[in-house]
């Protein structure tokens, strides 16, 4: 079995900011075959579409999911009491290949931080050495910094308005290691994502990026998450962010 | 334990429920959960004589109780479906059933040709794609063009042939009829109803489309009422979709004239839909003395 719909127990429920839910959910199974940079697809109460969310990290017998409520669907999923049963397809997609005895450098931007942190935890278990650049808007919107030095990453974070950390975009911080960087992995708003494959291009260092597209079926059958992917004579196909993603090689995007 | 074998045009289901067009791909994707043969059949994604790119994104927006689409077609071609899918899908211990989509007459009487030829147990034609700028939807905006599009392909077809019609028609019950006198074996409906999104921040519609078809619980109702009208028009069996989400809501199709039913949204929601519609099926025919389902197509009482 590579995925499946079943039922996961919410253990524990913690909110990081006034609008960033942090979930914790039990099922050995399904736990137990979750690589970093796959998603789950979560049923919502009353909602015909299920909702994509990147794993944040596994411990165990659970998946962690760190989500922003942006919408009725996150809205209803936030009100899910510790206890409750929620549905979930997983684990799902294409996740981030991480190697070993590498400098591999993380970045994450907002609501795109998240799923680094089960990146870095897996780099850091096969003896990379992990830099971590999370960008965020202000002060106000930092998450998991704890959870990333916890782990012995390297961690730089800026915020685009300087209220923390370096200000900038992730881009200003990464200009500064990427000259010992062997791999990047990234995730986070397009715009930012370009950038970062822009630059990692630049100095020649081979980059992975996770893409997010609106999404029906999760599992690859629908061809709903289409995503622009240039083949080797230049034209263009459409692929799915579900199945053939979320992450791809950054040089395969047509941005 | 009640019988839920159907019988359309000759074809044995082992029961009612069959995956509809668009929805499951090729199947493969579902096996990882549960073996297909949980599906009396299996309509497969609109294929077209050659590869389709399909339409830029985003494809996907919900509404209210539902979803619109307009994924347009994407799809390998007729020849990758025969040579990389079907053997496959074969093995799967279900009823196969190709649907096919094209841009011209020509189109669609080429691919049934091919088809006829393959292993595929039914041929199911998409005369009512939304989605797609040519054909599709303009073969089945009429009674005059649905007869002469049935009547072209029929010529071509070995196979028992469903029309698949379009909800967005002034009269379904003329099209349905206009389909069996041009020699359709059996009606599919409803296709998707054309729908509309649009952000409210940025005035742009959601679906980069603009427009696209939209499915889910929201339609079954117009859904139920078509099949009903369509089923007192005509002698061919009739295939029931639309919304369906429930087993209850398979037992209303049926009341209301279906002779089997497809589901297709609901499957996003649940993957495992079509084991508890089965189950929801068993329990309420056993509770109710009725030996099978075929007993409950068209016993709806006005």
């Amino acid at each position: 079995m590579k995925f499946d719909a079943q039922d996961f127990e919410l253990v524990a429920k913690y909110r990081l900011t006034p609008t960033i839910y942090d979930f914790r959910l039990k099922n050995e199974e399904l736990a137990a075959i979750t690589v970093p940079g796959q998603f789950v697809h979560v049923l919502v109460p009353g909602k015909t579409l299920r909702r994509p969310i990147s794993v944040c990290d596994v411990n165990g017998d659970k998946i962690r999911i760190v989500f922003e409520v942006r919408g009725e669907g996150t809205e209803i999923l936030a009100e899910s009491k510790v206890g409750d049963s929620i549905n979930m397809i997983a684990p799902l997609g294409k996740g981030f290949d991480i190697p070993e005895d590498k400098n591999i450098v993380l970045i994450g931007g907002g609501i795109g931080v998240p799923p680094m942190l089960y990146s870095a935890h897996a780099a850091i278990d096969k003896g990379c050495r992990c830099t971590v650049i999370n960008g965020f808007r202000d002060r106000h919107a930092v998450i998991l910094s704890r959870d990333f030095t916890d782990l012995g990453a390297e961690l730089i974070e800026t915020t685009d308005d300087g209220s923390y950390g370096v200000k900038g975009f992730v881009t200003t911080a990464l200009e500064k290691v990427i000259e010992s960087a062997d791999l990047i992995c990234a995730c986070g708003p397009t715009p930012m994502l370009k950038n970062v494959s822009a630059m990692a291009a630049l100095h020649n260092v081979q980059c992975f990026v996770s893409l997010e597209q609106r999404m029906a079926c999760g599992v690859g059958a629908c061809l709903g998450c289409a995503v622009g992917i240039k083949k080797d004579n230049g034209s263009v196909v459409y692929k799915h962010v579900c199945k053939n993603g979320p992450v791809f090689s950054a040089e395969e995007v047509a941005w | 334990m009640a019988d839920l074998s159907v019988n359309i045009a000759g074809v044995e289901f082992s029961n009612p429920i069959i995956a509809a067009s668009g929805t499951i791909g090729f199947g493969r994707e579902y096996s990882e959960m549960y073996p297909l043969s949980v599906f009396g059949g299996i309509s497969c994604k609109g294929t077209t004589l050659a590869e389709r790119p399909g339409n830029p994104p985003p494809r996907i927006a919900e509404t209210p109780m539902g979803m619109l689409n307009a994924v347009g077609l994407q799809n390998p071609g007729v020849e990758h479906f025969i040579n990389e899918e079907l053997p496959w899908l074969r093995q799967q211990n279900t009823v196969v059933i190709a649907n096919v989509a094209g841009s011209t007459e020509e189109d669609y009487c080429k691919i049934v040709e091919i088809l006829s030829d393959s292993d595929v147990d039914m041929i199911e034609l998409n005369i009512s794609c939304p989605n797609v700028k040519k054909g599709g939807a303009q073969f089945g905006t009429s009674p005059e063009s649905v007869e002469k599009i049935t009547s072209a392909v029929r010529s071509h077809c070995k196979k028992p042939l469903i029309i698949k019609l379009s909800p967005n028609v002034a009269d379904i019950a003329e099209c349905a009829r206009a389909a069996e006198s041009a020699g359709a074996d059996s009606v599919s409906l409803i296709n998707t109803l054309t729908g509309m999104r649009i952000d409210i921040n940025t005035r742009r519609p959601i679906i980069k489309n603009v427009t696209g078809g939209m499915s889910g619980p929201a339609v079954f109702p117009v859904a139920v009422r078509m099949v009903y009208q369509v089923k007192k028009a005509v002698k061919i069996p009739v295939i029931g979709l639309g919304g369906i989400s429930t087993w209850k809501d398979a037992v209303e199709m049926m009341i209301a004239g279906a002779d089997a039913i497809q589901i297709g949204t609901v499957l996003f929601t649940d993957p495992y839909a079509p084991i508890k519609i089965t189950e929801g099926l068993h329990g309420w025919l056993d509770s109710h003395d009725i030996a099978s389902v075929r007993e409950l197509t068209a016993t709806v009482e006005v």
